[in-house]
């Protein structure tokens, strides 16, 4: 339901690619691959919506991203490189005003309860800056599990992550994947997740 | 958008040297100018509205880096523009806490450095509505000058460039219904131009701002 | 001239732009020179000398022409900009790049001439006149959008940002200049207004006339040529101008 036509991007003065096509289908994800600086991350911003794209088009549902807009939006969430929580704020604060932004009423038992099933018990109080780089990127997982969006769009999510969390984020995508959703992912690391399709830049 | 004004003050709260900074420095630059001109009351008088412009001018300046820099560097501004609200929506509600963590000690502060240069109560009411018709329209032009400069080489020094010509209009304004009233004259004029500038403001610069974001996060 | 009109989009990319300028160039210097030298005869020979100001009054034949081509140009620029960011095409936004500095140099002449008028007439090398005023803000409006672009390394992005500048300063030009009259005639602190020049005569204002045709055909030949510039660098990748370098 994901389907991109012709896309090229020019960064500055250099053409990254051009000429990408693909198609992710419900319960399928896409795995991005490619060195550093081949434009992976270009390539998910123009997917997602916040670089245009020098030539081709992005259509959700069949339609162009640009008239979807809000709709677009709302059925999807975007993590990238940056963790996009304050660090002033505490988790709980950081989750339940992000779910606001989302447009979404969250409960605080419900925040706790995403907190905690990213292991972060006793820590939801404490202003994200004190907590290690891993507990952060936990923070910005449960998100994902807050936000019920259909395509799960990440770059790099396995960075900082420890054994366990990477076995409970790819036990996450996979669930995901099963009720229907689609997810496209960055990553140098091989994922061991049913129903993916690659793609090299 | 009012969870983006709940979260701004929220964390204005938790870093609250940075907002006072601001306030210290509109104090001080008010406190210099005797200092250097002399203490004669009529000639302070006289000048005081024009001096508490100015120094509200740079205190506003000096804040609005920090409008939308903090948030381009750890992310939260993409989220902002991929949320389902309008980005437009929000913009305006980090305009309004900006304005009510900078702008709005301001207003409060001025009666009080006015008394400093010796003006009457009159005076003082006029400058406060001035003041509170003002400070939102300099929030609302330096959010363009902020999206434009968002991390671009020199910011702060380009921003000030950029931002000051476009504050003339309102500095005239705004120390002039001040002057007209020491002068006697009518206020009203002076304060309904500015209001008008306000009004107009609201509608376009959230819009320029907006535009001049989505640039920024290409 | 005609079928420019009709063919006008496939001027519309830098490659066919290029050599379209480059032959246009020569002609704009050539009216250039020709309206100059006459507005020059006229200003310097033909227009009376002023019962009140004498000779000196005759720098108004530049100081005009340069202050109403300053504000003209802001206006080009920002409609180019603002085409440029409608449309999405590179071309537009390296004109409004190349008619920037050319609206600050007016913006810049228009003043030293105004000071340069304002010595000998009433003493003094600046005075706050509304319009000296206003035209000192146009410059730093000007030397803001030349900044900008300047501080931004992605040419795109530059563009795309100072349009939003010019946009917004073609928004306020209006506003600042009736605020900077209002303010100036609050204060009545001189009598000295450049607005009340000596009484127009015909000649002089045919002098001005032709004077501003002069800046403009000028402005014309230097902001093609800019844009010629403009185009090798920033196109300097591609393959057409390769050839056109070799």
């Amino acid at each position: 339901m994901l389907t991109a036509t012709g896309l090229a991007c020019v960064r500055g003065e250099r053409r990254l690619f051009s000429g990408i096509d693909l198609a992710v289908a419900p319960g399928e994800w896409l795995h991005l691959q490619g060195e550093n600086g081949a434009g992976k991350t270009s390539l998910l911003r123009i997917l997602v919506g916040l670089t245009p794209a020098a030539e081709g088009d992005v259509c959700w549902k069949g339609e162009s991203i640009r008239r979807l807009d809000e709709d677009y939006r709302r059925d999807m969430v975007y993590l990238g490189h940056h963790g996009a929580i304050k660090e002033d704020l505490t988790a709980l604060e950081n989750l339940q005003l992000g779910a606001g932004l989302d447009g979404v009423e969250l409960a605080e038992k419900d925040a706790l309860a995403s907190l905690w099933c990213m292991g972060l018990k006793c820590r939801e109080e404490l202003p994200v800056r004190v907590l290690s780089q891993g507990q952060k990127r936990r923070v910005l997982l449960a998100r994902l599990l807050a936000k019920k969006a259909v395509l799960w769009v990440l770059d790099e999510p396995f960075t900082a992550l420890d054994v366990k969390a990477v076995a409970m984020l790819s036990d996450l995508i996979g669930e995901h994947l099963a009720s229907g959703g689609m997810a496209v992912l960055t990553s140098h690391q091989a994922m061991p997740i049913a129903g993916g399709k690659a793609l090299q830049l | 958008m009012f969870v983006i004004i709940r979260r701004d003050l929220l964390i204005a709260a938790r870093r609250k040297s940075e907002v006072l900074t601001a306030l210290f420095f509109f104090v001080i630059v008010t406190s210099l100018f005797p200092l250097g001109i002399g203490p004669e009351p009529t000639l302070l008088k006289k000048i005081a509205p024009g001096i508490l412009w100015v120094a509200a001018l740079l205190a506003t300046m000096l804040g609005l880096t920090r409008m939308f820099a903090p948030d381009h560097a750890d992310g939260t501004l993409e989220q902002m523009a991929l949320a389902p609200t309008p980005f437009g929506l929000l913009v305006a509600g980090k305009v309004v806490a900006h304005w009510l963590v900078s702008g709005l000690p301001l207003v409060l502060l001025a009666p009080v450095l006015g008394i400093q240069f010796g003006l009457d109560a009159g005076a003082l009411g006029i400058m406060m509505i001035a003041l509170l018709l003002g400070t939102p329209l300099l929030s609302l032009i330096g959010a363009i000058g902020a999206a434009l400069t968002l991390g671009v080489r020199g910011g702060g020094v380009l921003l000030s460039l950029l931002v000051l010509p476009l504050y003339v209009p309102a500095l005239i304004f705004g120390a002039g219904a001040v002057e007209a009233h020491l002068s006697g004259l009518d206020v009203t004029g002076h304060l309904s131009l500015l209001a008008a500038m306000l009004a107009l403001a609201v509608f376009f610069a959230p819009w320029a701002t907006t535009a001049a974001l989505r640039i920024a996060l290409e | 001239m005609n079928n420019r009109i009709i063919h006008w989009f496939k001027y519309a990319s830098p490659q066919s732009f290029y050599p379209l300028a480059g032959k246009m160039i020569p002609w704009f210097w050539a009216t250039a020179a020709i309206f100059g030298a006459i507005g020059l005869w006229i200003s310097f020979f033909v227009a009376p000398t002023d019962a009140q100001q004498g000779e000196g009054y005759r720098i108004i034949f530049i100081h005009v022409p340069a202050s109403w081509m300053s504000m003209f140009i802001y206006c080009i620029m920002a409609g180019w900009a603002g085409i440029g960011l409608a449309l999405n095409t590179r071309l537009s936004g390296m004109m409004a790049q190349s008619l920037a500095p050319t609206g600050a140099l007016m913006a810049f002449l228009s003043l030293w001439t105004g000071a340069f008028w304002g010595k000998p007439m009433w003493g003094a090398w600046w005075v706050w006149d509304a319009r000296l005023t206003s035209e000192l803000i146009l410059f730093f409006l000007y030397i803001g959008f030349i900044a900008l672009q300047a501080a931004i390394d992605d040419p795109r992005r530059a563009d795309k940002a100072g349009a939003i500048l010019a946009l917004v300063g073609v928004v306020n030009v209006p506003i600042i200049y009736f605020s900077v009259k209002w303010w100036n005639t609050l204060h009545q602190g001189s009598t000295i207004n450049m607005t009340k020049a000596p009484s127009m005569a015909t000649t002089m204002l045919w002098g001005m006339l032709l004077m501003a045709l002069c800046f403009w055909m000028y402005s014309i030949a230097v902001a093609l040529s800019r844009v010629r510039a403009i185009i090798l660098e920033r196109e300097r990748h591609t393959e057409w101008i390769k050839g056109v370098l070799n």
